[in-house]
């Protein structure tokens, strides 16, 4: 059975339409004018202006490598991350240092060290199985290459990323 | 030789007129395709600032390509006109896009549908003066004697365009489109034609150069007592009604015959995918795309010419004098043209974010209920008050 639909009564004004479309105008026409007046603050110009300084605290970026007070990169090549990567995006390459070595307590460190920025989904659970506190995600979110290979970030890459970072557990001091 | 150069510059001659209409028509073709493409930026710019979003205000000229040719240090110079480059890229990206046919459709048509689409537009172009006279030169292409008929029928050639596009594609969507745009044509063409009967009644007059010049003497047809310098008449004053009438009724069927917001049903994205360009893509899609907007242009340029005064500005000259100064009003002349021409286009563009789309059937009530009995009353009207007001 068809229902039936209420119309609502229009008044003449209404019917004719032209008022309302007048109307319409004022509004469209009104949003043009503070938008050239520049009154309207909606659009952030974006690689000019970026939003970056209202990142929250716990936003996860490109995960890194840091390096400690004496210029050492903290990774000391356990794989952990490698292994719980759930995208399998982190390949490590462990090196063995030699005896002579002034860190040579720590044994071993990441010959390579590659993400591959493709895969990764800034899970951020690398960062949180660290034993070292060597591996930590950035602020950082524009990752941008022309090729696949590009997008593969080595040690170097994510060394020069991560900076020095001080006051973190340091349990390869010499005194212990 | 010296006979054909005294012919060259002899006004009464063939060849004079010969070369002035192709010199011309060059013009005029260079000047609306630039047009058009600064439309269509146009379009996208007010659009979104009237969304309040900016648009495209990035792409500027890449001169920073030339490097250092001709000893200058040439720049980008996106920073300073930003955007204004956008129409070029846009045509690049059209003109190097994959030029791809469907096995399904019918190729002779399919081919020539675009064709017709932008051919229908330009043509039109013809007959409308945009600007007086430079050197004794008629600023028209063709001044013909049937102005508006000559529109009218091209005009609704283009409709062919749509149709044959939407057969041929042999798909439903292309279909739906070219379906909607006949028997929107149907219902509008009747009320476009009609609602600028009033007008010829006034003027007495179906040439537009001629339609021009009466709104030169006694003002513009929607602002007789603000542009002839002289207090209207009282059958003047009566006259404005219906000549507003004409106007309001004219300017939607305008809307619908160049197939824009609130009448885009051929095209409707949200309804029909693409509506009857669907099937198209590239340089074939592209001439769509520049066919409804040279048929915008050719509307508002025709709006322009029969309501609003064409290139008449008060307090300034046309250019038959012949001196510099006659040149140089003549080129006024030209530019107040577009610039008016640009001007409705704004307002196209405006309606086009205040308006939603009408629904199908209120389409053609709207047509055939309104429309057209508005019009047909209005010549009436017209007719009564030209008999009996003096």
């Amino acid at each position: 059975m068809a229902y039936q639909v209420p119309r609502p009564k229009l008044t003449i004004a209404e019917k004719l339409y032209i008022p309302s479309v007048l109307a319409g105008l004022k509004i469209t026409l009104g949003h043009l004018v503070r938008m050239l007046r520049g009154k309207t603050h909606v659009c952030m110009q974006y690689p000019e202006e970026k939003w970056d300084a209202n990142l929250p605290e716990h936003y996860r970026g490109a995960p890194t490598l840091v390096s400690d007070e004496h210029g050492r990169t903290r990774c000391v090549a356990c794989q952990l991350c490698e292994f719980i990567c759930p995208p399998r995006a982190i390949r490590i390459k462990p090196g063995e240092i030699p005896s002579g070595d002034k860190f040579a307590k720590v044994e071993k460190y990441p010959e390579a060290f590659q993400i591959d920025m493709i895969r990764c989904i800034y899970c951020g659970l690398c960062q949180e199985v660290c034993p070292e506190q060597a591996i930590f995600l950035k602020k950082e979110y524009a990752i941008n290459g022309t090729s696949r290979a590009q997008m593969v970030h080595n040690k170097a890459k994510l060394v020069e990323m991560g900076g020095q970072r001080t006051g973190l557990v340091n349990k390869w001091n010499e005194k212990k | 030789m010296n006979a054909i150069l005294h012919d060259l510059i002899d006004p009464q001659s063939i060849l004079f007129l010969i070369w002035t209409t192709l010199a011309k028509s060059a013009g005029i073709l260079c000047v609306v395709l630039g047009m058009v493409s600064y439309t269509v930026y146009a379009e996208r710019r007010v659009s979104s600032l009237i969304q309040d979003r900016l648009g495209p205000n990035r792409t500027g000229f890449p001169l920073g390509l030339f490097g250092n040719l001709f000893g200058i240090k040439w720049r980008d110079w996106s920073p300073i006109l930003g955007g204004l480059g956008q129409p070029i890229a846009d045509a690049l990206k059209l003109l190097l896009k994959e030029e791809f046919t469907p096995a399904f459709v019918k190729k002779l048509y399919f081919w020539i549908a675009p064709g017709l689409g932008i051919g229908a537009a330009i043509i039109a172009l013809a007959v409308i003066p945009f600007g007086s006279k430079i050197w004794g030169v008629d600023m028209v292409i063709a001044n013909v004697d049937i102005g508006p008929l000559f529109i009218f029928a091209i005009s609704s050639l283009g409709v062919y365009g749509i149709v044959l596009a939407g057969w041929s594609s042999n798909s439903k969507y292309p279909f739906f489109g070219a379906v909607r745009s006949t028997s929107q044509l149907i219902s509008y063409e009747l009320a476009l034609g009609l609602s600028v009967v009033p007008l010829f009644l006034i003027i007495g007059k179906l040439n537009l150069v001629e339609i021009v010049n009466y709104q030169v003497q006694n003002g513009w047809m929607l602002l007789p007592g603000l542009t002839a310098g002289k207090p209207p008449t009282l059958q003047q004053a009566l006259l404005w009604v219906p000549t507003l009438l004409a106007f309001i009724t004219f300017t939607v069927a305008m809307f619908a015959e160049t197939n824009r917001l609130p009448f885009d049903l051929p095209e409707a994205e949200t309804e029909l995918v693409g509506g009857y360009h669907t099937e198209y893509s590239s340089l074939k899609f592209a001439l769509f795309f520049l066919g409804e907007y040279t048929a915008m242009i050719t509307g508002s340029a025709f709006i322009v010419t029969l309501f609003l005064g064409g290139w008449h500005c008060p307090f300034i000259p046309d250019g038959s004098a012949f001196s510099v100064g006659g040149v140089l009003f003549g080129l006024i002349n030209i530019a107040v043209f577009f610039t008016k021409v640009f001007g409705v286009l704004l307002f196209f563009i405006a309606i086009r974010w205040t308006l939603p789309r009408f629904r199908y059937d209120q389409l053609m009530k709207l047509g055939w209920i309104w429309m057209f009995e508005v019009a047909l009353i209005n010549i009436f009207l017209t007719a009564f008050i030209l008999a009996f007001v003096r």
